[in-house]
């Protein structure tokens, strides 16, 4: 056979392990661009009706029993409140952004297969989808930090830690759930059963709402184990100025266990599926 | 250790496993620089396997691979940083547009924003998918987004394009359209891989092919080649009404070779009008006769008793 007039050359080099996971959040930030709209229901409208619910409406019917003062050490319910409400919005994001689009990724749209037919790796792609999530829900949450002032929820400027915290609780679940969705071979009920059985539960019992020592005792463990009662209870604490620092070492440790232990097995059972 | 030549890909007993069952059984491959490779063969030959693990997407279960003088299991984002993969099954974004497709993937390869942009313009020009460059993918028809996952495939420049079944499902017009995408590929150099279960587009595509089977390669070389080893110069196909044909050995004298179909008899003879002559000479009288010649079809048939697409 004889040699070709000309030989192509590649222009093409492998991203380091940082800036691969960057590529994959900027892939994500040019979807994002172009479909913000579409996801401004579930990022702004979603919690900006929990906050005219349960902030005003139902702070309203509340305020002024003597249980809630003792409850929220002498705030109004919304002050006490919206911290929690960060915290519930960044779990529900995370959960969502990490069912559909990450099962659409390997088998609807398949994109995560074309991804990864490139320089990038599986584990890579997991990373960047953990960091987008978390930088998105850190931009709907700032959006929400500002609505919620203008309500009267904010008291101090500890309001800024509330939000960090509540990124890296939205994190924590969204690492699980991505390593959950990246099992599954079909949709089936899977993603229901974990709405219903543990993102709504969640949501209702992990003293957002009311003080989970309401609850009766032996209904309280369960709470320790949600992600969300260890995230509210540190968002809360960074809003209302009532720093204990072992208990938020404590709570903060088990949220980066989770995030570790999720992203640990989101980047394995990436490759296992991307790389059989 | 494998001797690195001009090799692109070099393969020695190459296996691949998923359990209990053995997809690749143990290949030998060499592919050099600027040829355009084939594997042909039925579903479930193992060539897809194959491409995947030369694509470093597929660990290898056994035996020695080099890629672009690489090891995939050491250096698989450095080779794939430099080779463009076309799937069986399209894999676009398909909430992007046409052009974001291509920038974005680009930007994988560590490519500058300006780079990426430049080249998807050339991409889209190459594809001929200018027109629609900022519509939405999803509505484009089969042909144009196999073309827009070629083009893609080529954003990096790559040195080698594995191509996994390219233009199945796709209609006749846009097949043609599409090879012809590819001549001009391998003109500008660039070594390609396809597997197909089309003979015919192994005959027009490829300067050498391997035939897979069962995992196996039962056979290598150019499809010229192949025919002239394995089948006669033509090829008479004889129809008869159904139960009314004559037994095989009756015909066996007229030619050198007989398959026996169902729905017709295939004849190997360097002759087809002579043996169609003889035939009729002896009484025998086909509902209808065709004179053709041999393709890889026939080939793969000889050697394995099965057909290609069944």
């Amino acid at each position: 056979m004889s040699a070709p007039a000309r030989v192509a050359r590649s222009t093409g080099r492998a991203p380091g392990a940082v800036r691969g996971v960057l590529l994959v959040v900027e892939h994500a930030w040019v979807w994002y661009r172009g479909n913000w709209r579409a996801t401004v229901v579930s990022s702004v409208l979603q919690p900006l009706l929990f906050l005219l619910a349960f902030g005003v409406g139902f702070g309203a019917l509340v305020q002024g029993g003597s249980g809630v003062a003792a409850a929220t050490g002498g705030h109004t319910y919304l002050v006490w409140l919206a911290p929690a409400l960060l915290a519930v919005s960044a779990v529900q994001t995370g959960a969502f952004e990490s069912s559909y689009p990450v099962l659409s990724g390997f088998k609807w749209q398949r994109h995560y297969h074309g991804m990864t037919a490139g320089p990038v790796s599986p584990a890579q792609v997991a990373l960047g989808h953990l960091t987008w999530v978390a930088l998105k829900t850190a931009g709907a949450g700032a959006v929400y930090v500002l609505v919620i002032a203008l309500f009267g929820g904010v008291a101090s400027p500890g309001i800024v830690v509330a939000l960090l915290v509540a990124v890296l609780t939205g994190a924590a679940v969204a690492a699980p759930v991505t390593a959950f969705s990246a099992t599954l071979e079909n949709e089936g009920a899977a993603f229901s059963v974990l709405f219903r059985l543990v993102v709504i539960p969640m949501t209702l019992f992990s003293g957002t709402f009311f003080p989970v020592d309401r609850l009766p005792a032996w209904v309280q463990p369960v709470a320790w184990v949600s992600p969300l009662w260890h995230g509210t209870e540190v968002a809360r604490a960074a809003a209302l100025d009532r720093w204990e620092p072992l208990p938020a070492l404590g709570h903060t440790a088990f949220l980066l266990a989770l995030l570790g232990l999720g992203a640990f097995f989101a980047t394995r059972l990436f490759t296992r599926r991307l790389q059989p | 250790m494998l001797d690195v030549g001009d090799g692109l890909v070099q393969a020695r007993g190459l296996r691949k496993r998923f359990g209990e069952f053995e997809a690749v059984r143990g290949i030998d491959v060499d592919v050099a620089r600027g040829e355009v490779f084939g594997f042909l063969g039925p579903n479930g030959a193992g060539k897809s396997s194959t491409m995947r693990m030369i694509a470093c997407v597929s660990p290898r279960s056994a035996g020695e691979l080099q890629v672009l003088g690489m090891d995939p299991s050491v250096h698989g984002p450095r080779i794939r940083a430099r080779i463009g993969v076309v799937p069986q099954l399209d894999n676009l974004d398909q909430e992007l547009s046409v052009r974001q497709n291509l920038e974005v993937y680009g930007r994988y390869f560590g490519l500058s924003r300006a780079h990426v942009r430049a080249r998807a313009a050339e991409l889209l020009e190459f594809a001929q998918l200018s027109e629609r460059a900022d519509a939405a993918v999803e509505p484009l028809s089969g042909g144009m987004k196999r073309r827009l996952t070629i083009a893609r495939a080529l954003v990096n420049d790559p040195e080698l394009l594995l191509l996994d079944e390219p233009t199945t499902g796709l209609d006749p017009q846009a097949r043609h359209l599409l090879w012809e995408r590819l001549y001009r590929l391998k003109r500008e150099g660039v070594t390609q891989i396809i597997t197909t279960h089309y003979m015919d587009e192994a005959e027009q595509l490829c300067d050498r092919l391997v035939v897979m089977d069962d995992g196996l390669i039962v056979a290598e070389g150019s499809p010229a080649e192949l025919i002239e080893r394995y089948s006669t110069r033509e090829v008479l196909e004889l129809r008869f009404p159904p139960g009314a044909a004559p037994p095989a050995d009756v015909l066996a004298p007229h030619v050198e070779r007989i398959e026996e179909l169902p729905d017709r008899l295939l004849l190997y003879t360097a002759d087809g009008e002579r043996a169609q002559a003889a035939i009729a000479g002896a009484g025998h009288r086909p509902l209808s006769a065709l004179v053709r010649r041999s393709t890889l079809e026939d080939v793969f048939l000889r050697l394995t008793g099965r057909s290609l697409v069944e």
